[in-house]
């Protein structure tokens, strides 16, 4: 192990916790913090997958009766498709990669003691745990979960008489959306401030890992997007529960006419994906961050184009707040507005596309090692391009009129910003389960679920894009009543197989998480020959986790194979190498 | 693992391709608009331009797979990029993806830039859930005025769109379920929704359009192919969303006249 040279005392330390509350509850170790958020995503991404699981079912059975549930009716359909987005984009995606992640690894991988705030982070956690709770209250209350869709738009979402599932259901959707909101804003701040202030000696901005530019990048994403969503939130619930009309204008529900008149149901939608488009980042960013530095770390090669990668991180982040409208093309929007939004979104292509050439440039003349993260970096890879080339159609106006609402969407979004995600959250589960439990993660079992969900992904989505383009639409409880949607249903049926395939696949990672806290072999400090600052460090680490030193940075993150250096890689607290620094 | 590799993803790659050249029923429906045409030409553009990027990306990942896989030779290529490298393919990528789209700019111009023309047989089109209404001005080309207050869903036709009957204009106004308009005559749109969001969605036409509430939109399409055309709501507006659907005929001139003069003779 090469651990360097510690120098100094850290200013920042709190005393560890004895008893199990303020141990494993209520604690301010950024460690837990991090193991909480990461289990309430998995808890999350294990309900939301069901819910998919049932919606499969559904689309090619409709009359089926299910045990427990029953039939599913076509408002329960849009319920569960409505929760399966909420739960997956909140308390999957933003949860896990930066919540569980970001939090355990930044002030290591920076060489702090902890986060900036850690009471912050503490509530920060128990506010979005409990948004959890309000949001799956929903499904027990008269009515049931709301019918809206993860998009909530009004007036369907602002009229309580517009369905069922719109009534207490309905606002407890907008109450949890609003409670993680504060949760994310108060993490966001929580993220810069660390990155900003409490990085190691030496360990300048530009010697980071790209994970956490990363994490720092989506933070202030998150700052800027989440307080206009949470306004955008404060406002419907007033529509819904104060007689206000910001987003109803005069409006006739089953024959009566609603006391509301004079708002825009297009303000809702402005706000809303304000804070969607940003959202996509917020979700992609960590797992992007995370794949660059597993590429290099396994292909025993520096990344190619640290700088590229660092701009072209802030590019999309700075772009990825001018495109919001590419979801708007068909609302009624203007046709100009629609066309500048389009120009736009065609350029933060630009940037995606150059990370894209430096995963490629990394691996290309690399010595590559095919460990279970490694495995899931590469499919991440192939995932973000698949998902990535169906972008320029629909950030077309005019070839959004066909596809707008089609599964062709489905598919684009849930390759890119789902799959590729979630394969960004194995990866990094592989990678750091070590570290974090001190044993190693059963690479078979690893294996077996790497192809499954690898193929199995392709066999869901690559089908799913042709039964968009026929014109097949989305939140369709049912393909039976439209003639051109039924004449497809073979294909839904061959994505349903694939789906449930892929889904029994995930218990093999399930099953491989917890055995392996128990049953894996014993990690050593660092198992992967890494050089950032976490492998520097115990496993798992102390509580100060650098045991009241405080680590100093000579180099950058990814000096693998230097020539000439004893090892294929050189750790940033090895001062011997500082003459290869950039 | 490597060879693995390069053949899980070339073959993925390959059979996602090749469902491009076997599977034309799964491609855009007929088009039967003066839009479509342009709009398919521009897809399959995108299509061909988009294919070649995806089967080269996943290509060269494979093949980079394999044969850097770890052997007991191998040494990896010490190097921290190449800036010329770097500005090549942003510079690449751009033109690829804002010529691709400034490409398509003239299409989308004259589906919304541009009005209908004078002279263009004017239908206003209602959502509501969970069924569409289409009202015809009649012979004064004028349609009657509407009130939200006497809406009445449950009676259909007229009252389902509130129409005022104390108006002279609406005396000639014909409200019908099922949309009817001449073949080879523009069409325009005028699209309301009375509760929530619709979307009005003819994918024959390749015409598609949110129905806002609060809102009378304006928009446009042409017709060249005499037929029965699907109709379909493609904004979620409720429990009802997957049914709501409805019947575009596009019919000759004269036949038009004549179900127009029909529902004209119904109403007195």
């Amino acid at each position: 192990m090469a651990t360097g040279e510690f120098a100094g005392h850290l200013p920042h330390a709190h005393a560890a916790p004895q008893g199990f509350i303020r141990k494993w509850v209520f604690s301010l170790d950024h460690k837990v913090i991090g193991l909480q958020y990461y289990f309430l995503a998995l808890t999350a991404v294990f309900v939301g997958m069901l819910l998919s699981l049932l919606m499969r079912i559904h689309l090619i059975w409709p009359n089926l009766s299910l045990p427990l549930i029953g039939e599913i009716k076509p408002e329960t359909y849009l319920s569960l498709l409505t929760m399966h987005g909420t739960i997956m984009v909140f308390f999957v995606l933003t949860t896990a990669p930066q919540g569980g992640f970001g939090n355990y690894f930044l002030p290591i991988q920076i060489g702090a003691a902890d986060m900036a705030f850690p009471v912050l982070n503490m509530l920060s956690f128990w506010v979005t745990f409990l948004a959890f709770v309000v949001l799956v209250a929903a499904f027990f209350v008269t009515g049931g979960a709301p019918l809206h869709g993860w998009t909530g738009y009004p007036p369907l979402s602002a009229l309580q008489s517009a369905g069922t599932g719109q009534g207490l259901g309905a606002d407890l959707w907008v109450i949890s959306i609003a409670l993680f909101c504060l949760g994310a804003l108060m993490s966001a701040l929580n993220f810069i401030t660390t990155t900003l202030d409490m990085r190691a000696k030496g360990m300048s901005l530009m010697r980071m890992p790209l994970t956490c530019w990363a994490w720092f990048i989506t933070a202030i994403l998150g700052l800027l997007a989440f307080g206009v969503l949470l306004s955008a939130g404060i406002l419907l619930l007033l529509d819904r529960n104060a007689g206000t009309s910001f987003y109803v204008p005069l409006v006739v529900v089953n024959g009566q006419v609603a006391a509301h008149k004079g708002g825009s149901p297009l303000l809702w939608q402005h706000l809303f994906w304000f804070f969607g488009h940003p959202e996509v980042y917020i979700a992609i960013l960590p797992a992007m961050g995370l794949c660059s530095q597993l590429v290099s770390v396994f292909s025993r090669k520096p990344i190619f184009g640290y700088k590229a990668m660092v701009y072209a991180m802030l590019s999309i982040g700075i772009l990825g707040f001018m495109v919001w409208g590419h979801h708007m093309f068909m609302s009624g929007m203007s046709p100009y507005t629609a066309f500048a939004f389009s120009v736009m979104t065609m350029a933060i292509g630009v940037p995606s596309a150059i990370k894209t050439f430096n995963w490629l440039g990394t691996l290309w003349g690399g010595k590559i090692r095919f460990t279970p993260p490694m495995l899931f970096a590469i499919g991440f890879v192939s995932l973000f391009v698949s998902g990535g080339i169906s972008g320029p159609f629909l950030a077309q106006p005019v070839l959004d009129i066909p596809l707008h609402e089609t599964y062709f969407v489905i598919a684009h979004f849930h390759l890119i910003m789902g799959v590729a995600s979630i394969f960004g959250i194995f990866a990094a589960t592989y990678y750091w389960f070590p570290k974090m439990f001190g044993r190693m993660m059963n690479e078979r079992m690893a294996q077996i679920h790497f192809w499954v969900s690898f193929v199995g992904t392709y066999a869901v989505f690559m089908p799913m894009h042709y039964y968009g383009m026929a014109a097949a639409l989305r939140r369709y409880s049912q393909s039976t009543e439209v003639a051109y949607m039924r004449d497809l249903l073979p294909l839904q049926q061959f994505i349903t197989a694939a789906a449930i395939v892929t889904i029994a696949g995930q218990f093999v990672f399930l099953f491989n998480l917890f055995w392996s806290m128990k049953y894996g072999k014993q990690a050593s400090d660092n198992p992967w020959e890494a050089t950032t600052l976490e492998w520097t460090t115990a496993t798992p680490p102390p509580h100060d986790n650098f045991a009241g030193r405080t680590p100093v940075v000579y180099h950058g993150p990814y000096e693998y194979s230097v020539p000439g250096a004893p090892n294929d890689f050189v750790m940033q607290t090895d001062p011997a190498m500082e003459k290869v620094s950039h | 693992m490597g060879l693995v590799l390069l053949v899980v993803i070339w073959l993925i790659t390959f059979v996602s391709a090749f469902l491009f050249f076997v599977k034309p029923n799964w491609w855009l429906p007929h088009g039967a608009s003066t839009a479509a045409a342009g709009i398919d030409h521009h897809f399959t553009l995108s299509f061909i331009l988009m294919g070649i990027v995806f089967v080269a990306a996943q290509v060269v990942l494979g093949l980079f797979a394999w044969k850097y896989r770890e052997q007991a030779s191998s040494k990896a290529h010490y190097t921290h990029g190449n800036n010329k490298l770097e500005f090549a393919w942003t510079v690449l990528t751009a033109v690829l993806f804002i010529g691709l789209n400034w490409a398509s700019k003239p299409l989308w111009a004259s589906e919304r830039f541009d009005a209908a023309h004078a002279g263009a047989l004017q239908v206003e089109v209602t959502g509501m859930q969970f069924q569409w209404y289409f009202r015809y001005a009649g012979p004064d080309g004028k349609f009657g005025a509407t009130k939200l207050e006497l809406v009445d869903p449950s009676a259909g036709g007229e009252s389902a769109v509130g129409l005022d009957t104390t108006d002279p204009a609406s005396k000639d106004d014909v409200v019908t379920g099922t949309m009817y308009v001449p073949v080879n005559r523009e069409v325009e749109v005028i699209l309301k929704a009375h509760d929530v969001i619709h979307s009005f969605f003819v994918p024959g036409m390749r015409f598609k359009q949110d129905a806002v509430p609060g809102l009378a939109i304006h928009m446009h399409f042409t017709p060249i192919e005499t037929g029965d055309y699907e109709i379909a709501c493609a904004e979620l507006c409720g429990m009802g969303h997957y049914k709501m659907h409805g019947m575009l005929k596009v019919v000759s001139q004269e036949e038009f006249d004549k179900w127009l003069a029909a529902r004209e003779a119904e109403k007195q």
